[in-house]
């Protein structure tokens, strides 16, 4: 039983759990986390699956990373380095003619002049609109109405921001910040390859397809690493879990308390105000201030209850969107697979031939069926760094689009299996050698990534980035701006502005509002 | 060409009949209806004077079958009622019934009711509207079952100061003894029926909830044992002049309904009804409890009154005013009580004039030989329903 007494206790050491705590306890909190898993770092941690092995388990690459988290909290001299950056994406093609991209350059498959021009102008503009995301993605969402004069002058900021992009840029920024990115290719470009690798970076994640509305705030969402210093993906010395743990080590260094294995049970909430916690074992631990860096859904219906909310507000956070149509396959080689027509396996590759091939592939999800044409991104961390595999082996780790949360037919080794079979057997067309050097394998599918890394949905956004769903509205009306209709309870996670991936704004932001919320 | 007529009443509303239907058929003379809920309800039988007089001398009966009725079930149905309620129902005995609001997220008003709690795991709730959809949105995370039972259980408001007699007479002996707000159970021939003392017209009065099979039995029972103690079946007309004598409040009269409201401020809190006895904050969570506290500290925008208006003219939809001539309100309910001889009104008004001993005047229009005439007439707040005679709240209930 702990007598300890805490300002704030931190439900979750994820990677927005742990950048929260840091600030928190830098601006002289008595700050405890509490973690379910025996390590730090939630859906951002490297582990092993296979004897000799380790891999990024959910997400696998840094591509959002805000600097100034990595600044402030000095991650480089703790530990944070990368095997490499600005990785190329390599649009793969089954007779060996890729498409090479990396930041506005594009090159290979025969591109024609005016597509190479035309993305061009498609990567800085959409890099524009990205800015005026990236410059709320730094400060709490300004309310609507009601809003005092910060917010207010934070509104204004944002209508100046959409502004000063000029007046066609406006404009097109009006124009397609809705529509689906289907359109927007359809319009732009010509190359089928081309078009399926946006269209793949547009529907990352999320239970859309290419012709879904809210791909192309997607993609400009995504398009914010950009501007944070990522052209391409990056991969971080020892996996993803080095940047959580170099994360946590800043945060014992700040003096915050990191208990693991510490699953909470419930908030314990008196008269409307939450004023500690309770772990599975029976333990409790009181605070004045509660964060949460769980899902909304594990949040407000686990760890509060809906008996303890009112019903509308219940209903809004039962009918958040975070069903994920993202598996993850991993895979051990007995050596590097040869990708037709390509010698650097050690790329982000796609399997998005055209877009039109990814839209049919999400059709499969919306009807319970996992994608018979899956569209993928392969990563082979192991060529840059050799701490994830024995000499000469290999680990290859996959993003496969679609596999619905739901099967019909429901989730077992059998529907596993089968599914694996035609991930391995569409990557043979690209790399005919490689179902011969597999040595294992392990298929996450979304049911499996909730259950891992407890995340209603399996969701790696928490919930899905739509425009109902971002800045103000994220994630539910009653429930922006991190703090929720308990008083004393905030919310530090994915699922809060600015949203998913590895950026850690979220838990910054969140810490933000804690600090206010005390002072006043 | 068939020039006969043919077309089956292609013009006519489709409503519902109630079990009664028949017998309230036959004796509605004026044949005057209304729609309540989807029912065909009367709205006068022969004559206004005569139904009221007949609820305050002896007794009247009115058939309340269209009222919306909820069963709630389950282990945890308590836990989920006193979720749904503002009150606190963790208090509330087997056999007792409450009267009770319940609100949104923001502490608006939904609706109001009155909950029966017929066994430990099983009530039934009564409310002007339908809310399937709030009760259903509030059952997560308790094991509770809730089911429009509306069509299943007929319902008669006995009501007035023989009405205990007349049920006497069909051999249910010790009904006297029933308390106010308490439920008991009698048999009909082999049917049961359930009954309890309450009603909306501020007299001794019992309702009757029974299966629909017998309705029609029984009424003809009931009017064959009142006949000598003026029963007399009575309309939503003169049902709705005795509940503004007893200071009853109608919903979607005296507040609309915050579910279906449009503009805004035009809700109304608990606090802004009058009912802030109805909300118990210390209890576990109920809807709309944070926006509810924090009216209460920082106070509510309206006020709810009951007036005595000058004259004998019903103050209905008037515009009430301070004595700075500024309208500050208006009244929503209104009526020209025979039995006390006041005028009464009820009125919402912004604060703070709606505090006792505050002057206010009601503006009312009438027309008089075909000229419009207006009147600004005094009124003064008072804290107590005109009609609040001893017999309505006597046990044993006074027999006549």
């Amino acid at each position: 039983m702990a007598t300890d007494t805490f300002d704030v206790i931190v439900i979750g050491a994820g990677h927005n759990g742990l950048v929260c705590s840091n600030y928190l306890s830098r601006a002289g909190l008595k700050v405890l986390v509490l973690e379910a898993a025996a390590q730090a770092g939630g859906a951002c941690i490297t582990r092993s699956f296979s004897e000799g092995f380790a891999v990024s388990a959910c997400a696998h690459s840094v591509s959002q990373l805000h600097p100034d988290i990595v600044g402030d909290l000095g991650l480089e001299s703790l530990g944070l380095q990368y095997a490499v950056k600005n990785l190329k994406t390599i649009a793969l093609s089954e007779d060996g003619n890729h498409l090479s991209i990396l930041g506005e350059r594009v090159e290979g498959a025969q591109l024609s002049d005016s597509d190479r021009q035309a993305y061009g102008i498609f990567y800085n503009r959409t890099k524009r609109f990205a800015a005026v995301l990236a410059n709320l993605a730094g400060k709490c969402p300004p309310r609507l109405v009601e809003g005092g004069l910060t917010e207010k002058l934070s509104l204004f900021k944002l209508g100046l921001d959409i502004r000063m992009l000029g007046k066609t840029e406006m404009r097109e920024f009006m124009r397609i910040a809705t529509i689906n990115i289907f359109d927007v290719l359809e319009e732009q470009f010509e190359n089928p390859l081309l078009k399926g690798a946006i269209s793949f970076d547009a529907v990352l994640g999320a239970h859309m397809g290419p012709r879904s509305p809210n791909t192309v705030l997607a993609y400009i969402h995504r398009q914010m690493g950009s501007l944070f210093g990522f052209a391409g993906p990056a991969l971080p010395q020892g996996g993803m879990g080095t940047v959580t743990q170099a994360i946590a080590r800043a945060a014992v260094a700040n003096k915050v308390d990191i208990r693991y294995n510490c699953p909470v049970k419930e908030i314990t909430i008196d008269h409307g105000r939450a004023v500690g916690v309770v772990l599975q074992d029976g333990s409790t631990y009181s605070a004045a201030q509660i964060v949460s860096n769980a899902d909304p859904g594990t949040t407000f219906k686990g760890l509060v209850g809906y008996p303890k909310l009112d019903s509308g507000f219940a209903r809004r956070v039962e009918n958040i969107r975070t069903k994920s149509d993202c598996a993850k396959l991993h895979l051990t080689l007995d050596g590097l697979p040869e990708f037709t027509g390509s010698s650097d396996a050690g790329q982000r590759m796609l399997i998005a031939p055209d877009a039109a091939y990814v839209e049919r592939a999400f059709n499969h999800s919306k009807y319970g069926e996992y994608s018979s044409a899956p569209a993928m991104e392969i990563l082979i961390p192991s060529v840059h760094d050799a701490s994830l595999a024995p000499q000469g082996k290999h680990v290859m780790s996959i993003i496969v689009q679609y596999a619905p949360f739901m099967l019909r037919t429901g989730w077992d080794t059998q529907s596993k299996q089968a599914f694996t079979n035609i991930i391995v057997q569409r990557l043979a067309r690209y790399a005919p050698n490689l179902p011969g050097l597999i040595i294992d394998s392990e298929l996450l599918t979304p049911q499996d990534i909730e259950q891992e890394f407890r995340i209603t949905g399996g969701h790696w956004h928490h919930c899905e980035l739509a425009l109902d769903q971002i800045a103000m509205m994220r994630p539910v009306y009653g429930a922006t701006r991190y703090s929720t209709p308990i008083e004393g309870l905030y919310l530090c996670g994915a699922g809060c502005h600015p949203g998913g991936n590895v950026m850690g704004m979220a838990g910054k932001n969140s810490a933000a509002a804690i600090i206010k919320g005390r002072s006043t | 060409m068939n020039l006969k007529r043919n077309v089956p009443d292609h013009d006519e509303r489709m409503l519902l009949n109630t079990p009664f239907h028949s017998r309230l058929q036959k004796a509605c003379e004026l044949n005057e209806w209304e729609e309540w809920k989807g029912y065909k309800a009367p709205v006068i039988f022969t004559d206004l004077a005569q139904e009221y007089f007949a609820m305050r001398n002896s007794c009247g009966v009115f058939d309340l079958t269209p009222m919306t009725k909820y069963k709630i079930e389950g282990p945890d149905a308590t836990a989920y009622l006193d979720k749904l309620m503002t009150r606190n129902m963790t208090k509330q005995r087997v056999g007792q019934v409450l009267y009770v609001i319940w609100c949104d997220d923001e502490g608006q008003v939904l609706d109001d009711g009155t909950i029966f709690r017929l066994t430990d795991k099983r009530y039934r709730l009564c409310s002007a509207g339908r809310h399937m959809d709030w009760l259903q949105c509030t059952a997560p995370g308790f094991d509770v079952e809730i089911i429009d039972e509306t069509a299943e259980v007929a319902a008669l408001a006995v009501q007035g100061p023989t009405s205990c007699n007349i049920l006497q007479g069909l051999g249910w002996d010790g009904l006297e003894n029933l308390k106010p707000f308490n439920i008991t159970h009698f048999q009909f021939g082999e049917t049961p029926i359930t009954v309890s003392r309450t009603g909306f017209t501020g007299d001794l009065g019992y309702e009757l909830w029974m299966p629909p099979h017998c309705a029609e039995a029984f009424w003809d029972k009931l009017m064959e044992a009142g006949k000598d103690r003026g029963i007399m079946p009575i309309g939503s007309r003169a049902l709705d002049m005795v509940r503004i004598e007893a200071g009853f409040l109608q919903a979607g009269v005296d507040f609309v309904h915050a579910e279906t409201t449009v503009r805004s401020g035009r809700t109304r809190s608990p606090f802004e009804l009058g009912f802030g006895w109805l909300v118990h904050f210390d209890k576990a969570h109920f809807n709309g409890r944070k926006a509810l506290y924090q009216e209460k500290t920082q106070g509510s925008p309206h006020q709810f009154v009951k007036l005595d208006v000058a004259g004998n003219r019903p103050a209905e939809h008037a515009f009430i005013y301070n004595k700075h001539k500024k309208a500050v309100g208006s009244v929503t309910s209104a009526v020209w009580s025979p039995i006390t001889k006041t005028n009464i009104a009820f009125a919402s008004l912004e604060t703070p004039w709606g505090e006792a001993g505050t002057e206010l005047y009601a503006e009312i229009y009438f027309l008089r030989e075909l000229k419009w005439t207006r009147e600004m007439v005094k009124c003064s707040i008072v804290e107590e329903a005109a009609y609040n005679p001893v017999h309505r709240r006597a046990v044993p209930a006074r027999c006549l």
